[in-house]
């Protein structure tokens, strides 16, 4: 399970409910990587103020990483389970291509039955995946392998080489791609909204709480009397059903879609996951890390041509980054459960 | 206990069993590229006169906006001179998703085959069966190997493009000041001869325009709006930016759009007008170039005429008139080009849809 298992600590008495706080914080998983993002921003900032304090820099901060921490976060939620869903990236490619030919073929719908159609496919592709992978006990890696080549599939014979253009999309949907509410943009908003609710789920109800118990040990969840095929049932559909909002969204801030739309968010999707301290065995992590690893994928992909490191060494720059996360996570994680051993041992 | 856990293993036997091969049948209906044929039967060999002029026109796939416009040319072609169109073509561009229909028109004996090749060899042989049941066949837009075909109607060539685009961005940004490229893949042959012609270009007849930086969008939409926001951020000089790709050129365009960068820097290179058009009516792009597609289908079925006329056999220095757009002679290798590329703007591009 996680680590939040309320150790009495020794100086735990005097220290006030903010000590607590300070100390947890600086000892979660997230601190770190939270430290990583600061000192990108940081640094790249020193070098071009406008990074971070022109309009447009401010804004792409913000809005670049929107639709991959939604992925992501529907990602953690099905990895926490201890399965992992591959076809996101190609539910997002589906659900913005039946965004757009919502738009070209019924003209004047309502943007908000755009934004139901979206998700509901997106759910019923994820439903798809989590009812192969409960009831074929087939390992989710294989079952979304299969459906991330499907899924495409059925997007090449759909889409065929047609494009979804700007122009064929309502300019008030455009706008929601972009525009802001007091600078903070509506994608962004709606990003954090997802992230607070999808936290408050994990951290504080039952549901939430069984999906951690199912990824420490399927099996003692089983004997425990959890339901476990219907947890993870719901743990595929809620990431299919983000997939499918991420697809939408991306629709409404790129404005084209064709049937490559998509193509790899799944590998950066568990990879934010990773990076934000999401076991890749399940049981352990939060959609918090997994939001704050997205922003922090993206926002050094963005950094890198600013520090002026030239195209073809981003992507090595993005691994060695990844690695070296995943390396300082594990020296947390590690420094920390021995810290916890040790405190048992003087509680005891 | 016992009992009921192998009845549960069989249940889950079975259902495994269920979900293997429904995610085999989802794999093999999502891998296969579906041979529609959309067979608008081509007409038998009905020549008009004593000539076969039964021509049909081969896309690399059906549905496709910018063959539709094409063909619509090569169609205007045809009815002008007395022959028979015809349009077939697969639903997804395949490799080798042409060759059925090459070698049903074949057996159907029509005076030409116009052709954009889905793969430079694979339809190789059918073609030359084609050929040598006495079918001319006529490449454009994409070539096959010289020796498959008997003439190849090329749109533009890369010195063509790397000047028209120099050209626009230089008369933009007032001649002066720093531009940038954003290509398609670091590894794309006709990018980088583009990117190569154009550095020549502007070193030679513009010494105050420099080119700061070339990054690559990989053809990808989010890649390369975000390496577009990236270019505008690390070189707040810049005053311009080519795209030489369509799909590049949109996204710059997208981005620019919302941009506080709107109007001060200026965009141009190789886009579709339906793609471009929000943007060039907005004033976001000014203008930006392409080949003219129904000129190009057009010059193809003309073409495709003379060869069955013995007008021309694909020798070098052949000359042949192509209606409205005039005498053409036939270059290195028979290939016949079109000319220089297309400028779109504001007052034009309501004309155009593909």
């Amino acid at each position: 399970m996680t680590t939040t298992t309320s150790t009495q600590t020794p100086t735990g008495a005097g220290g006030g409910a903010f000590q607590r706080g300070l100390r947890t914080f600086l000892r979660s998983r997230e601190t770190g990587i939270l430290a990583a993002l600061v000192i990108v921003v940081l640094i790249t900032t020193i070098k071009n103020p406008s990074f971070l304090f022109s309009q447009d820099g401010f804004r792409d901060l913000l809005l670049t990483p929107s639709i991959l921490v939604l992925v992501a976060v529907g990602q953690a939620i099905v990895i926490i389970t201890r399965s992992v869903d591959l076809s996101v990236g190609s539910v997002v490619g589906l659900t913005a291509y039946l965004t757009g030919r919502l738009f070209i073929d019924v003209p004047g719908i309502p943007i908000i039955v755009v934004f139901a159609a979206g998700m509901a496919l997106g759910a019923a592709l994820g439903l798809l995946n989590g009812a192969l992978v409960a009831f074929g006990k087939v390992p989710a890696l294989v079952i979304t392998l299969g459906t991330l080549y499907a899924y495409r599939g059925i997007n090449v014979l759909w889409a065929g080489s047609n494009r979804v253009n700007a122009s064929d999309l309502p300019k008030d949907f455009l706008a929601l791609g972009t525009s802001a509410l007091l600078f903070v943009p509506y994608l962004t908003i709606i990003a954090l909204i997802v992230v607070l609710v999808a936290g408050w789920y994990l951290r504080n109800q039952r549901g939430g709480r069984e999906l951690y118990a199912i990824g420490s040990d399927p099996d003692a969840a089983q004997l425990y009397g959890l339901g476990v095929t219907r947890r993870i049932l719901v743990a595929f559909l809620l990431c299919g059903a983000l997939a499918g909002l991420a697809g939408v969204l991306f629709a409404a801030r790129y404005g084209t879609t064709n049937s490559q739309t998509g193509t790899g968010l799944e590998l950066q999707a568990v990879g934010a996951a990773v990076i934000g301290g999401v076991a890749i065995f399940g049981g352990s992590g939060t959609v918090y890390g997994a939001a704050i690893g997205a922003v922090l994928l993206l926002t050094i992909n963005r950094a890198l041509p600013i520090l002026g490191i030239p195209d073809f060494w981003q992507q090595a720059v993005v691994g060695t980054l990844i690695i070296g996360a995943i390396v300082l996570d594990r020296v947390l994680s590690l420094r920390l459960s021995r810290q916890l051993i040790s405190e048992r041992e003087v509680s005891a | 206990m016992s009992p009921s856990t192998t009845t549960r293993r069989h249940g889950a036997r079975a259902v495994a069993l269920v979900a293997g091969v429904a995610a085999i049948a989802l794999l093999a209906t999502g891998c296969s590229s579906s041979a529609s044929t959309d067979t608008s039967t081509g007409a038998a060999a009905s020549g008009s006169g004593d000539k076969n002029y039964a021509i049909t026109f081969l896309p690399k796939n059906l549905g496709n906006a910018y063959f539709d416009t094409s063909d619509k040319g090569g169609s205007k072609a045809i009815t002008e001179f007395g022959g028979t169109y015809a349009e077939v073509g697969p639903a997804t561009a395949a490799a080798d998703a042409q060759v059925s229909f090459i070698n049903t028109l074949t057996q159907q004996g029509v005076g030409a085959i116009i052709i954009s090749a889905d793969d430079p060899t694979a339809i190789g042989s059918a073609l030359n069966e084609a050929r040598a049941a006495g079918t001319k066949v006529v490449t454009f837009d994409s070539d096959t190997d010289p020796q498959y075909r008997d003439l190849y109607i090329n749109q533009a060539t890369a010195d063509g493009i790397a000047k028209i685009e120099v050209d626009l961005i230089t008369k933009q940004i007032g001649d002066t000041g720093e531009v940038a490229i954003l290509s398609a893949s670091a590894n794309a042959t006709n990018q980088n001869a583009w990117i190569e012609t154009m550095k020549k270009e502007l070193a030679a007849n513009h010494p105050n325009v420099t080119l700061v930086d070339t990054v690559y969008g990989n053809d990808d939409d989010q890649t390369s709006f975000d390496k577009t926001a990236a270019l505008l951020q690390s070189h707040p000089n810049l005053k311009g930016i080519i795209s030489p790709t369509t799909v590049g050129i949109a996204a710059a365009a997208r981005y620019l759009q919302t941009s506080q960068y709107k109007g001060k820097v200026a965009l141009t290179g190789l886009g579709t007008p339906n793609q471009m058009r929000d943007y060039v009516n907005d004033g976001t792009v000014t203008a930006f170039a392409l080949w003219n597609p129904a000129d190009l289908g057009y010059l193809a079925a003309y073409g495709a005429k003379a060869l069955i006329d013995g007008t021309i056999t694909g020798k070098e220095g052949d000359k042949f008139t192509a209606g409205a757009l005039g005498e053409f002679t036939v270059g290195k290798d028979a290939t016949v080009l079109l000319g220089e590329p297309f400028t779109f703007t504001k007052e034009n591009i309501a004309d155009f849809n593909f």
